[in-house]
């Protein structure tokens, strides 16, 4: 397949493997001392297991995966805001797919749907829009759910609503961003993190110099990478590049889809619909200051926790994470998923009782998915 | 219909349920001048030569079919109706004979649809050289099924001496499909039109009888094969390893995917190795047969694009892995749920 496959070649691999492992020798990295490299984005996490890298390559180099996946961050009671909203009468509620399994304290938006709420699947918040146009008698919400790589498309959703004057359509604005949660991190006194890969198709939106303050003020290179495995290895090395010569930078690997200053009509958009909330809960990692997006008052109308008196706009309570659910603890690096109590023993793709088990883009789910710790050792 | 009376109403009403006129009107129309050979009663007594041949025995399976849309590029639910249940007799080793067609009609079904779908219906067994020889309809009111819901059964014979079975298959063994991967699943996700995605792919839809009986008899050591419908070739594979305790390695790189399948997958971060067939099946067999099984494929139609896509290894028993055409070694799980595109 054309523009895939090049990124996929395994005699280019092969190459980058070889030059890791050679800067990786030279800075003294080994399995029992390794460098610690976050990918920030759960599609890298994905891309990692689908193609086997942290086992290929030099064992000095640890992956540790980041927060970066909207549906394992996003809190159980969100979840249960959605419900509270699918249930009322007279409801459309659109999502996008990975976000239908996702548990919440009573029930997941797939039980439901099995229950008797029209809940629909979604591939765009356009289709959602679409569904308002042709159901003028009823009220259609969209779970706005991402970082800034989907941020664009429900501010343009939401853009276009307001023009045709529509009255039946909203957003459960669940949007959120990248830095913030990185900076919260860094400022944890017990994270060990070297090195960092940033999120390609979220520069694509918003540039790269968001990150400077990564270089600047915590010392540690990031590089922003793309999503094939060829991108990712050459990503590596250019981390551990810095880290030999003692630098620390924000570099661009991902050139060919990233420029520098992002994408202005995007940040545009954006910047008309959408005004930061003062914080918003993470799951694992609690609330975090700035880290989420809200609707603007002149949106007012588009925002369906206004509209269904919902979430952070009546206050919300905080709740607990389910016993034993060690999400948090391994979304921050301080732990791998096997470590967790619950991995593959109350927790399971099949009964995820935390949020990094559902989502394909979790680590935990990505882990038992391909076999990161499950027999592959013992095969 | 040719021939046939004319059914006045253009649509299915409760009163075609309703056992009276009305009902028989529309079995009379629609159904069972094209199923129903005349020399036929409604309870069908059989007899087979092969039925008493000493040794011979009996094989019976039964499927239902709902799929959205129901008619889409490369066949319709009642192509899949009656090949789904072909095929469960045929990878099973049982030469397919009869069938029932079952019915299920929600009130405002277009007749003209019925007629299209029984043709296909009779079409497809004709091709397969199977008979539909009972049936039955119901009526249910609008909102208690979509459209059209169709079961059929099936009664196939084994021939003496012929004995497949999952728990054969042996370190070793050559897994062979007959063509490619998720054509069926691919199709039916760009039919339903919320995708914005126009493709030419057709589903793979395909009666497999004949298929196997090619394979079976240049290669008589075949331990098994299996239809690799809903859950794809990842399903198969796992229930195969499971049942025979043995390891699969499946190679990336032999995988037969057509790029529009494979385009669209990525698209969507779907897996190709879990998407539907209906016309697609895996089969083991001996290594020193699979020559002769790919070439008997690869003759008939349905298994143009036949290929060896991997083999049973005594190792990691019960688990199927893939050597990733990156060089790589991953596992190759069963799937949890309905796979669901990913939101980036």
């Amino acid at each position: 397949m054309k523009f895939a496959s090049e990124f996929r070649d395994p005699t280019l691999a092969k190459a980058l493997l070889a030059r890791i492992a050679g800067v990786a020798d030279q800075i003294g990295a080994t399995r029992e001392k390794p460098i610690h490299i976050m990918e920030i984005c759960g599609g890298h996490t994905h891309s990692i297991f689908r193609y086997g890298l942290d086992k290929l390559i030099h064992p000095g180099v640890e992956f540790i995966h980041g927060p970066g996946c909207p549906v394992c961050v996003l809190p159980m009671s969100r979840v249960d805001e959605c419900v509270e909203i699918a249930m009322r009468p007279g409801v459309i509620f659109t999502t996008f797919g990975d976000a239908m399994r996702v548990p919440g304290h009573k029930m997941s938006l797939m039980q439901a749907k099995a229950q008797g709420a029209d809940i629909r699947m979604v591939y765009s918040p356009l289709d959602a829009l679409e569904l308002a146009r042709r159901n003028p008698d009823r009220e259609v919400v969209f779970f706005g759910l991402g970082f800034e790589t989907t941020t664009p498309s429900t501010a343009l959703s939401i853009q276009a609503a307001a023009r045709e004057g529509l009255t039946n359509f909203g957003v459960f604005c669940n949007h959120i961003t990248v830095p913030e949660p990185i900076k919260a991190l860094l400022d944890d006194p017990h994270m060990v993190l070297d090195g960092f890969i940033g999120p390609g198709h979220v520069s694509m939106v918003i540039g790269t110099h968001p990150y400077d303050f990564i270089a600047q003020n915590y010392g540690k290179p990031i590089v922003v990478a793309g999503f094939e495995p060829t991108d990712l290895l050459q990503s590596v090395l250019m981390v551990l590049m810095q880290i030999a010569e003692g630098r620390a930078a924000v570099e661009n690997q991902y050139a060919r889809v990233v420029p520098e200053n992002g994408n202005p009509v995007s940040l545009a958009a954006i910047a008309d619909v959408y005004e930061r909330r003062p914080s918003f809960e993470w799951r694992g990692l609690g609330e975090i200051d700035a880290s989420g997006l809200r609707i603007r008052p002149k949106y007012r109308a588009f925002d369906a926790e206004e509209k269904f008196g919902i979430g952070y706009a009546v206050g919300r309570k905080a709740y607990e994470e389910p016993e034993g659910c060690a999400c948090g603890a391994v979304m921050t690096g301080r732990i791998k998923p096997t470590a967790c109590p619950q991995f593959g023993k109350g927790c399971t793709p099949d009964m995820p009782l935390g949020a990094l088990m559902v989502s394909s883009e979790g680590a935990c789910a990505a882990y038992w998915q391909y076999g990161g710790s499950r027999g592959m050792a013992a095969g | 219909m040719e021939g046939a009376l004319a059914l006045k109403d253009r649509i299915v009403t409760l009163a075609h349920g309703g056992g009276g006129r009305a009902m028989r009107d529309l079995i009379e129309t629609v159904f069972t001048p094209v199923f129903e050979p005349p020399d036929m009663e409604d309870q069908a007594r059989l007899m087979d030569g092969a039925l008493q041949e000493p040794g011979a025995r009996l094989a019976f399976t039964t499927d239902s079919f709902v799929v959205t849309p129901l008619e889409f590029p490369g066949g319709d639910i009642g192509m899949i109706a009656v090949c789904g249940t072909v095929n469960d007799l045929a990878v099973g080793g049982a030469r397919p004979l009869w069938l029932s067609a079952a019915f299920i009609i929600e009130e405002g079904c277009e007749v003209d649809l019925l007629h299209r779908v029984v043709a296909s219906m009779q079409r497809e067994a004709d091709a397969a050289g199977v008979r539909i020889v009972t049936g039955d309809t119901k009526v249910v009111g609008r909102g208690a099924a979509d459209r059209l819901f169709v079961t059929t059964a099936g009664v196939g014979v084994i021939p003496p001496g012929r004995d497949l079975s999952a728990a054969r298959v042996r370190p070793g063994d050559v897994a062979i499909v007959n063509g490619f991967l998720g054509d069926h699943g691919a199709t039916i996700l760009a039919a339903r039109g919320d995708l914005a995605l126009s493709t030419d792919l057709k589903s793979d839809c395909a009666a497999l009888g004949h298929l196997m009986e090619a394979v079976l008899a240049v290669a008589p050591g075949t331990a098994c094969a299996r239809d690799a419908t809903r859950g794809g070739l990842a399903s198969a594979l796992n229930e195969i390893a499971a049942a025979a305790g043995v390891g699969v390695v499946v190679t990336e790189e032999a995988l037969p995917l057509r790029d529009e399948v494979r385009g669209m997958c990525e698209i969507l971060g779907l897996d190709p190795l879990y998407l539907a067939n209906e016309g697609t099946l895996v089969a083991f067999v001996p290594e020193a047969q699979a020559d002769a099984a790919l070439a008997a494929m690869r003759s008939r139609p349905e298994g143009r694009n036949a290929a060896i896509v991997g083999r049973a290894v005594s190792a990691h028993p019960g688990q199927v892995r893939m050597a990733t055409s990156f060089g790589g070694m991953r596992v190759v799980d069963m799937l949890v749920g309905e796979q669901l595109p990913r939101i980036c």
